[in-house]
């Protein structure tokens, strides 16, 4: 019964999330940008703005140079989230890769690093004045959220095992459209329906920041406007 | 309402952020356009009866229309890291003149109107319903934002406020609550061609005098062409610099660059405005109707390159925008880029050894350089990326002894907006004015201790009225704001000038 549950719960979530992401990107792709705005001094060749992207979402550059506390616990969480999600593929996998294992013993510890970033957030949220007021509950609830799936989720790790073979049964049951037994483990019903709310309000929420950096015209256009005429389909019908 | 010297924030240091004082900016508004300046700009003369159904489809249609307007208004975490970015803030410590809070004013209507979360559940989102006090709201807040970028130089998404408040301006023009000094100064480009409404008569007259000024000071007849056909550089400057000070000074230096560089240029009647005040208002299309009136110039006087002054946002529209506006120029030679900026033209004249300059002129300046917000964060200058900081520094050094340069974290692009940017540079908001002024007058003040610097130099029309205006209530001088032309003029020595040194006058004789 809970294993039918959740695998209709995972089974919507991911298409939530798949078909919600798609129609957003799709949105910001056919979105067009009728004006070069870059923030200067900004890359004059595209290899440049690649490069000036890459350190944005590897580096949090732009955060570095306003920030140090909030780039510190922001950078944290994601980078350990990165390898935390690394980690998981392996109950994915039939066959491990050799990178999932490589990423292994990195991925379990940096769970650490998830929370520090997170709770650090958090209490920015209720110490600074500034952010304070700024802070809308769904931003708590946002962190509360995160908070509860890396908690659970270090609990199962560190503290109380799971029958890890029975969920890597079962997500690979999922995958082939196949309902396998989940173990009934309190814990683990509570990270699997976090990280499944997730995923449905992914599309729905500021986790969009994911896909809109990439879409942002500040950080992705090349520097070139008296070289290369930049004008929107719509703009060039304002010229016949 | 203005605010006087014991209203003036005290600052530290000059990125000291504030306490919070909530509402303390609250109902300051500039004046509301009158339906003679809605009107020419195609918008409806006053608030029109269904204004908020129009509002919200003017928003989508924008969120539509331009990617950074949808993106930006998705994308905020509230992460916070822009919070203390603007200099409104840091001047007037009203929470919503932070850059996320100014953005939410608005982004908290897109999410009602335009989002799941914000139709289901308003108050977890923190969506709010359109309401009349929300658009005076947006009236107040978004005409306490210069467009300078700052925020966006910080974000980690690169987001722009100056794009959101660029945006609701255009919501609010639509419906009819437009504001009176930039669609009044609109109107006038449109019709007169010039911000001021300076006619061809009366501009011809200012550059005859002007010829006069110079010739009486240097005793060399230096020329200020108007609607001269044929010639080669047309050049496009801010209107303010055919009457204001220091904005004169530093066409005059332009005329005088030209001289000695031997060229053929002509200023327009027909586009004697570099600045575009459509972009402060996010209007595309006024925008590039002011735009074509260059180009129209530029093609009925058979120029072969254009050349802009002195100015900010006018360098943003140029550099960022006018290909995209008003091009292709490709009637124009292309050895050169279009268009280029006077301070590239100068400082290329100078690695020729074109000038010369006697740089003891400005030795009772010991200077500094403001970047002005929009060639710094919106544009460039040369063919590098920070060319907009190399350059006129390069100008500067050339012609001054002097030269010191303020907090590095006030520079560059990190540079702090005058506090008059973005269509803000009016007597209704003073109070405004001076007290966003205060960061960089505060980065200033440090110079002056530090290194005794006495004056500072800019390259924007709307940087140079507002300091002149408000730098006496900091203890400077209006005249302590000049022009980086102003400083070439000053150090510039043209062939024959009287008191020119003794052999270049033997020579003359001699030939």
């Amino acid at each position: 019964m809970i294993s039918a549950l959740y695998a209709i719960l995972f089974w919507v979530a991911t298409v939530l999330l798949v078909v919600g992401l798609a129609m957003k990107i799709r949105k910001y792709a056919r979105t067009p940008a009728p004006l070069k705005i870059p923030t200067t001094p900004a890359p004059t060749t595209r290899t440049g703005v690649v490069l000036r992207m890459f350190r944005e979402v590897i580096f949090f550059e732009s955060l570095f140079k306003s920030n140090k506390w909030i780039w510190l616990f922001g950078w944290a969480f994601h980078m350990g989230m990165w390898l935390v999600l690394i980690r998981h593929i392996r109950y994915f996998q039939w066959d491990v890769s050799w990178w999932v294992s490589l990423a292994q013993p990195f991925g379990t510890y940096a769970s650490f690093a998830m929370l520090f970033g997170l709770l650090g957030l958090w209490a920015r949220r209720f110490l600074v004045e500034r952010i304070r007021y700024i802070s809308n509950p769904s931003d708590h609830l946002m962190l509360a959220l995160l908070v509860l799936i890396v908690g659970s989720g270090m609990m199962m790790r560190f503290v109380v095992h799971t029958d890890i073979i029975q969920v890597k049964a079962f997500m690979l049951g999922l995958m082939r459209l196949r309902i396998e037994t989940l173990p009934t483990d309190p814990i683990l019903l509570v990270h699997l329906g976090a990280v499944a709310a997730l995923m449905i309000i992914f599309p729905i929420s500021k986790l969009l920041h994911a896909p809109g950096v990439f879409f942002s015209p500040s950080r992705n256009q090349v520097d070139n406007p008296r070289e290369v005429r930049h004008i929107a389909p719509w703009a060039k019908k304002l010229e016949s | 309402m203005a605010a006087d010297g014991d209203d003036l924030p005290k600052m530290a240091h000059p990125l000291e952020i504030p306490k919070l004082k909530c509402g303390a900016m609250e109902g300051l508004a500039p004046f509301i356009a009158a339906p003679e300046h809605q009107e020419p700009l195609g918008y409806p003369g006053e608030l029109v009866e269904n204004w908020k159904e129009v509002a919200l489809a003017k928003m989508k249609e924008l969120a539509e229309k331009n990617r950074a307007f949808q993106v930006y208004l998705d994308a905020c975490v509230k992460c916070g890291a822009c919070t203390d970015k603007c200099h409104y803030f840091l001047g007037t410590g009203d929470p919503k003149n932070m850059p996320v809070a100014r953005q939410d004013l608005l982004r908290s209507v897109y999410r009602r109107y335009f989002t799941f979360a914000g139709k289901y559940f308003p108050s977890l989102v923190g969506a709010r319903d359109l309401t009349e006090e929300v658009l005076d709201e947006w009236y107040s807040y978004y005409h306490q934002c210069s467009e300078c970028r700052r925020c966006s130089v910080f974000c980690p998404y690169g987001i722009d406020t100056a794009e959101i408040t660029m945006a609701a301006r255009e919501i609010m023009d639509a419906v009819g609550k437009g504001q009176k000094y930039s669609n009044e100064i609109i109107g006038k480009v449109k019709v007169v061609g010039n911000n001021l409404g300076l006619n061809e008569k009366a501009l011809g007259a200012t550059l005859e005098d002007l010829e006069e000024e110079i010739e009486e000071d240097t005793g060399v007849s230096v020329r200020l062409p108007l609607d001269e056909k044929g010639a080669d550089i047309l050049l496009v400057t801010p209107s303010a610099d055919f009457f204001a000070e220091p904005h004169i000074d530093g066409l005059i230096g332009y005329a005088k660059v030209f001289h000695e560089a031997g060229v053929s240029w002509t200023i327009s009647s027909y586009a004697s405005e570099a600045a575009n005040f459509g972009l402060f208002i996010g209007s595309y299309e006024n925008m590039r109707e002011i735009a074509l009136r260059i180009r129209k110039a530029a093609e009925d006087l058979g120029v072969k390159r254009i050349i802009f002054g002195e100015c900010g946002h006018a360098w943003r529209v140029a550099y960022s925008f006018l290909n995209t506006l008003a091009g292709p120029f490709d009637f124009l030679d292309p050895k050169y880029p279009v268009p280029q900026h006077i301070l590239e033209f100068t400082w290329n004249e100078i690695q020729k050894g074109t000038l010369k300059f006697d740089k003891s002129q400005n030795d009772h300046i010991r200077l500094t350089y403001h970047d002005s917000c929009n060639v710094a964060r919106a544009s460039r200058m040369g063919d590098e990326p920070g060319g907009q900081f190399e350059i006129p520094r390069n100008v500067i050094k050339a012609v001054c002894n002097h030269y010191f340069d303020m907090d590095r974290e006030t520079t560059h692009e990190s540079t702090l907006c005058c506090g008059g940017g973005g269509g803000l540079l009016t007597d209704d908001l003073m109070e405004l004015r001076k007290k966003g002024a205060s960061p960089r007058m505060t980065a200033l003040q440090q110079v002056t201790e530090d290194h005794g610097v006495t004056h500072m130099a800019a390259i924007c029309a709307i940087c140079k009225t507002q300091f002149s205006k408000v730098m006496p209530a900091y203890g400077y001088e209006m005249d302590s704001i000049v022009s980086v032309h102003q400083l070439v003029s000053n150090a510039i020595i043209l062939t024959g000038q009287d008191g020119a040194e003794e052999d270049e006058t033997e020579a003359a004789e001699e030939a």
